[in-house]
């Protein structure tokens, strides 16, 4: 993981101690609550239903053992003894008081951690490919990337006072891991067919929220030194011209829509030739410090073998062999694999981890994959860097802990956001719906049989858990007093990006469960061989399954 | 209201015309409202006193520069208008006036001006701030907003040198000059 240097130290720092003087202002009455309310907001503390909530930026979702070690320590001291695990790959804490904030930026200051950015009108944390720096399909580590990004977004001058939220994603890899077609702005890393060089496809507008779309490419190539003058002069458009008199209007991909991406692209191009080769060009050699700064303990050599081939014995450990093939992925070194934490196991709340859980996979991280710990945008965990033989003990240790659920991709892997047991905004509640849901799919053998598919549960429009994007969209529903549950179908984020489409009308919970397992079994009944959920509904449309809708009426 | 220039507590010498109102006398420095900056320009340009303009946080600098045939500097100050502590357009116009058009007279931000926000906008290249706070705590208070964060990693407006430029001048193996 990246390590910061004195600098990076020093501005984390000194905007703790800014904070503590922001707080201590706001418990005197010398800031009202709504000229608090932005300062609080670009440290991540926002105010709940019962508690403040404080959310910590995980950059790109790349976590060493120590840092996840503090953030047990800041649950078990400062919460209720858990986290939780957030699509953007952050980690929010529910029940926090305001005068303890100061205290909690600066234990995660002593680690390289903060809070900025991770709400308000700014650019908000970078994500990227959970896999970045190990997957056997990457054109390059997206991380040193997103890091170049998190340096220049930090406090950035110009652009903290945006219309709106402000979310960039990067994947290094084709096979998009980031969803970067539903950000602000996205970045797939491409190698220019000319010269081999690695640059990036821009793509902006995408979005989820009331008004989903996916984003459009605006730039095919773009050569690396120009990152961040290019994203300069997309903000400053943004900046000047997003609309400011609507909050449902205010995202970056109603200002596109409306001027049409040609016409929006030329007042980049227009912006952009003031800035371009200037001081926001990005050296090579600066791409190389950062990269430095991300070295690893060596892989040990001599290993082979990958995931893909290993032999399993089903007959001696059909667990261990089952939980292999669902959660452990190739990985480009040889005798090494991708390993996938899943924190769905049946009835959990998805994302959420106890301090004991944390410290149980820092320790993990630390014997067994290189002291690295990564989190997805599916609310699970990663250990990135395990070597093969090694599977059987780390298994067993995982399993220790409820933490080795044989399911990640697979249907009860449910993506939900807090929902009306905490957010303020959500219409019904997301997570008593996801925990029926995946008791309903615990048998861990059948799941496997249906294959991979992502049911994704909104509390509100705000589309928190990517509901459009779910092969199965769940959307809370406020519909005369009643908490109901609209679901779509169809939808992915992948790199063929697809919002999913109605069926029916909203249902209440229990009904919606019942759909759900309606859909699964259709599904079962006519996909054609090694036909993927998503394939067979991509293949047949809807109809099929809204037969089911009648028949369990 | 206090009104700081870079960071001092000074009486306005400019007087702020409406569009009708004459201005004093051929000398006195005047602002003007874009609107009439536009209609009157000639005759505007063409008086020995200093002039200013009061530039509205929608409107594009590029019609500014034009009316100015690039030439920002015939200005001596730029009002520039925050509305709302939240609407942040006034920031791009000063980054683009500094640093794409050379402006360097003075760019004051007024309206919902807080102390938290002079960091960003000093950064941006404002060095004038009308701001609600008592006359006695206004200097200190631009001061220590400057001071809070010192490491920065933009290169903007203000002239701080940003930690990349820092980095690559104290690599190892480089001599770091003076
Ligand atoms: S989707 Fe709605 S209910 Fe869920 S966390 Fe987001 S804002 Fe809250």
């Amino acid at each position: 993981m990246y390590q910061y240097d004195a600098h990076d130290q020093a501005l984390v720092d000194q905007r703790v101690d800014q904070f503590r003087d922001q707080v201590a202002r706001r418990l005197s009455g010398d800031l009202t609550e709504d000229q608090f309310k932005p300062l609080r907001l670009m440290n991540g503390l926002y105010l709940q239903l019962h508690a403040y909530m404080l959310r910590v930026a995980v950059p790109y979702g790349t976590l060493s053992g120590d840092q996840m070690r503090v953030l047990a320590h800041i649950a078990r001291r400062y919460d209720r003894g858990y986290g939780h695990f957030t699509t953007r790959q952050n980690i929010q804490y529910n029940w926090i008081k305001l005068e303890e904030a100061p205290d909690i930026l600066a234990d995660m200051a002593r680690v390289q951690m903060h809070a900025i950015q991770t709400s308000g009108n700014c650019i908000r944390n970078v994500t990227a490919d959970p896999w970045a720096g190990v997957a056997p399909d990457e054109i390059e580590d997206p991380r040193v990337t997103a890091e170049i990004l998190r340096q220049w977004s930090t406090l950035h001058p110009e652009f903290s006072f945006l219309p709106r939220k402000f979310k960039i994603a990067i994947t290094g890899a084709p096979n998009d891991r980031a969803a970067v077609k539903v950000h602000d702005i996205g970045l797939r890393m491409h190698r220019d067919p000319d010269s081999g060089e690695a640059g990036y496809e821009v793509i902006v507008g995408g979005g989820l929220g009331r008004t989903p779309v996916i984003g459009k490419t605006i730039r095919r190539f773009l050569p690396k030194d120009h990152l961040l003058s290019y994203l300069e002069a997309i903000m400053r458009v943004y900046n000047a011209h997003g609309r400011r008199d609507n909050i449902y209007k205010a995202r970056i991909k109603i200002l596109v829509d409306a001027l049409g991406i040609d016409a929006f692209r030329d007042q980049v191009e227009a912006e952009w030739q003031a800035l371009k080769d200037g001081p926001l060009t990005v050296p090579a050699e600066t791409y190389a410090a950062i990269r430095a700064r991300f070295a690893l303990p060596p892989y040990d050599e001599g290993l082979t073998g990958s995931v893909s081939t290993l032999r399993l014995d089903e007959a001696a450990d059909p667990a261990l062999a089952r939980w292999i093939r669902a959660n452990v992925a190739p990985h480009r070194v040889p005798g090494y694999g991708i390993v996938n934490v899943s924190l769905k196991a049946p009835g959990q709340i998805p994302g959420d981890a106890t301090a004991s859980q944390m410290e149980r996979i820092a320790d993990l991280a630390d014997r067994y994959s290189l002291g690295e710990v990564r989190v997805t945008k599916d609310q699970n965990l990663v250990l990135p860097h395990v070597r093969l033989d090694d599977l059987p003990a780390l298994w067993r240790a995982l399993d220790a802990a409820d933490l080795a659920s044989p399911n990640v991709g697979l249907v009860s892997d449910i993506i939900a956001c807090p929902g009306l047991d905490y957010c303020s905004l959500a219409n019904a509640r997301s997570i008593p719906l996801a925990q029926a849901l995946s008791e309903r799919f615990a048998d861990m053998a059948r799941a496997q049989d249906i294959g991979e598919l992502h049911i994704n549960i909104s509390g509100c429009i705000n589309a928190c858990a990517h509901h459009h994007v779910g092969h199965i969209g769940i959307l809370g529903v406020d519909q005369k007093g009643k908490e109901l549950y609209q679901i779509t179908l169809g939808g992915r984020s992948d790199d063929n990006a697809t919002l999913g489409k109605v069926v029916g009308p909203a249902v209440p919970a229990d009904r919606a469960v019942e759909l759900i397992a309606g859909f699964v079994d259709t599904y079962l009944a006519i996909r054609h061989p090694g036909e993927r959920f998503i394939d067979t509904v991509a293949r047949t449309g809807t109809a099929p399954f809204k037969e089911t809708l009648h028949a369990a009426a | 209201m206090p009104l700081l220039e870079t960071g001092r507590r000074v009486r306005d010498r400019w007087t702020h015309l409406s569009d009708t109102d004459a201005p004093p006398d051929e000398a006195a420095p005047v602002t003007v409202s874009l609107a009439r900056l536009t209609a009157e320009r000639d005759a505007l340009l063409a008086r020995p006193g200093d002039l200013g303009v009061r530039l509205p946080n929608a409107a594009a600098v590029a019609d500014l520069v034009g009316l100015l045939d690039g030439d920002t500097n015939r200005l001596g100050l730029i009002v520039l208008t925050f509305p709302a502590f939240k609407d942040g357009r006034a920031y791009t116009q000063a980054r683009q006036l500094r640093e794409t058009h050379g402006y360097r007279g003075s760019l004051r931000a007024t309206g919902d001006v807080l102390r938290d926000q002079f960091f960003f906008m000093a950064r941006c290249g404002i060095d004038a701030v009308e701001v609600d706070l008592p006359e006695s705590a206004a200097e200190a208070a631009w001061r220590s907003a400057l001071d809070e964060v010192r490491s920065v990693y933009q290169p903007a407006a203000d002239g701080r040198t940003p930690i990349d430029v820092l980095r690559r001048h104290t690599a190892p193996g480089r001599e770091v000059a003076a």
